[in-house]
């Protein structure tokens, strides 16, 4: 009688269980089809937030084995954290800024377990004073996990970056972590406009803070750093994935803004020969993502204030998130997680302060848009 | 006319008298590139100065101290201006320099030849409306009227972009969250705007900002700073179809 009546419980236990192990026998297009259709499934019903479904785990696994350009097993999984475009004045002056970057180390803090490092993506001070500069050091001093500092235009064009290296060291570095190779550029350089103009530092730092005044050059990685990456990236076998941080998008995205950087095919160039290549950005305090090539880009929120999506040239994958409401001097913003899986690839995790979180995944940029679509905005930029 | 006269007409013309070049330029049609310029007889000096004609082709004086190659200095150009008006004037008793050179019978002007080509107004033509206010505008007007709002527009856009002149006391300015006043969607104004929980016109948020996320002090409706940061946005927005209501 026993073997007859099944529990509902029972009954669904094995029903899940055989789905599980048919999943495994599945080859890895229809396994992904598979997984495409159940993900929509749950997040049509509501059930959880993209970034927590646990199939994606599973999904690793089956990806990696066909990832194509590596002879090695592949890589561990790890974790980092962000904090971006804090711009702070002295608190004495603003404090609303100093408390958004406050929030964003508390976020870093509060996770369990704690990421490998936290990346600080750029423009910790607003005008590049010594003062702001050191309150930013102090913020940030109370991250538990480990720094890891890139340089904004914010922080460099006052003084050009003296009490910058003085207090956080040289402005482009390399690392190998956990057989991922991380380059951290400085991106924001910028062909002399100053002294022709004949302005003081402080002239100089207001205006590179304007972002539509024309008046500054373009940012660029340029000629010497360029060759200095060429130098690092010769140690490095193609079959390593890469992480570039940069603050610039190191694309092209919106002139009249400085969204851009002006060598940016070179510098894609050089990345070119790497299969596995992610670029992590500042500067455009917004929600944004690219494919070009090899190369996946993903753009860091702000925790500062947020940027409406530029009149033209927005990368085509990247779906926009609504519109900030002004009243509310937290949205739009926001810090985020980056998972970087076996395969040396990298999901961002957008961790919007009030608001739902995002989770892009590396599948969605590398299936060119057809593969884990975020969700839609309902108010788009216009 | 010889040249030198042609010359010193110019000069005359340039030098002395913004107000008369302006009085000249109002009685100019648009006319098309290709019709010739009218050049003005200008009579032969009798005591051996230059003469001086207005751009009416009619009225002229001799400068018996300038010599041909001598230029004038301000104030003197500035004397001779005036009397050419005085004696166009008393040619005319009780009429109006603009009023005379804007009707059809007036519309006898130029430059001499050498100066930018601009034919006078071709005979009027019966279909086209004449002799009001609004038709009698010349490009010049529009020239006028264009810089006025284009500096009123800039005006609006350096304190846009001036944290000190908005009144800031946290150091923000509005372009800091709208570069080039993007997401300000002057065209959809009168709407119900959330933030102040009532219909409002785009002055009201603009002041709504300077209070909330600038902390600065509201300006009065009529501030002319404000009516000049709303004709920035305004500008910025140029050719967006209106849309009130839209959120």
């Amino acid at each position: 009688m026993a073997a007859r009546h099944k529990s509902v419980e029972t009954k669904y236990m094995e029903d899940r269980d055989k789905v599980l192990r048919g999943l495994g026998r599945l080859d890895r297009r229809t396994f992904l089809k598979v997984l495409a259709a159940s993900a929509g499934a749950v997040m049509a019903k509501g059930l959880v937030a993209p970034h927590t479904f646990q199939l994606v785990n599973v999904a690793d696994a089956a990806v990696d084995k066909s990832a194509s350009g590596t002879g090695a097993a592949g890589t561990p999984p790890f974790t980092f954290a962000y904090v971006s475009d804090t711009h702070m004045y002295l608190r004495t002056l603003n404090q609303r800024f100093v408390k958004g970057a406050v929030k964003a180390v508390e976020d870093v803090n509060a996770l369990d377990p704690q990421p490998d490092f936290v990346l600080f993506g750029g423009d910790l001070a607003q005008l590049g004073r010594p003062e702001e500069l050191e309150q930013g050091k102090g913020v940030l001093s109370m991250l538990k996990a480990p720094v890891k500092m890139m340089v904004g235009e914010h922080d460099w064009f006052y003084d050009l970056g003296e009490k910058w290296q003085e207090l956080f060291g040289p402005p482009n570095y390399s690392f190998d972590w956990k057989g991922v190779h991380v380059i951290v550029l400085m991106s924001v350089h910028e062909k002399d406009f100053w002294t022709a103009r004949k302005l003081t530092p402080a002239e100089r730092m207001q205006i590179v803070a304007g972002l539509d005044n024309g008046i500054q050059s373009r940012f660029e990685v340029g000629d010497e750093e360029r060759a200095w990456l060429k130098r690092d990236l010769a140690k490095v076998p193609t079959s390593t994935p890469l992480l570039v941080f940069s603050h610039s998008p190191l694309y092209k995205y919106y002139r009249n803004w400085n969204f851009w950087t002006e060598d940016a095919e070179q510098v894609q160039a050089l990345l070119r020969p790497y299969p596995k290549v992610t670029v992590i950005h500042g500067h455009t305090h917004q929600m944004l993502f690219n494919q070009v090539g090899n190369i996946s880009f993903y753009g860091m929120l702000s925790t500062a204030w947020p940027w409406p999506y530029a009149p033209e040239g927005l990368p085509p994958l990247t779906v926009q998130m609504n519109r900030a409401d002004p009243y509310d001097q937290l949205d739009g913003l926001g810090d985020g997680r980056i998972d970087v899986g076996k395969d040396g690839l990298a999901d961002m995790m957008y961790n919007l302060w009030d608001r739902n979180p995002v989770t892009v995944h590396s599948q969605y940029l590398r299936s060119r848009g057809k593969l884990y679509r975020p969700p839609a905005p309902q108010f788009a930029s216009y | 006319m010889t040249s030198r006269r042609i010359v010193f007409l110019m000069l005359g013309t340039t030098i002395a008298a913004a107000p008369l070049a302006i009085r000249c330029a109002r009685s100019y049609a648009q006319q098309p590139a290709d019709k010739p310029a009218v050049t003005h007889a200008v009579p032969a000096a009798d005591n051996g100065g230059t003469v001086v004609m207005l751009c009416d082709g009619k009225t002229s004086i001799e400068v018996r101290n300038l010599k041909p190659g001598q230029t004038m200095s301000r104030a003197q150009a500035q004397a001779v201006s005036d009397s050419l008006m005085a004696k166009w004037q008393r040619a005319h008793p009780g009429e109006r320099w603009e009023v005379a050179q804007a009707s059809p019978a007036g519309g006898q002007t130029s430059y001499a030849a050498g100066s930018a080509r601009v034919a006078p107004a071709a005979a009027p033509s019966l279909a086209v409306q004449q002799g009001d206010t609004y038709a009698s505008f010349q490009p010049r007007d529009y020239q006028v009227w264009k810089a006025e709002t284009d500096k009123f527009v800039a005006d609006g856009k350096s304190i846009f972009h001036d944290a000190k002149a908005l009144g800031s006391t946290i150091g923000i300015s509005c372009d800091m969250c709208h570069p080039d006043a993007s997401n300000t969607h002057p065209e959809t104004y009168p709407k119900y705007q959330v933030q102040l929980q009532r219909v409002a016109l785009l002055r009201d948020m603009i002041d709504w900002c300077i209070e909330n996320p600038i902390k600065g002090k509201a300006l009065d409706p009529n501030d002319p700073k404000l009516r000049a940061l709303e004709a920035y946005i305004y500008a910025q927005r140029k050719g967006v179809p209106l849309d009130y209501g839209k959120h």
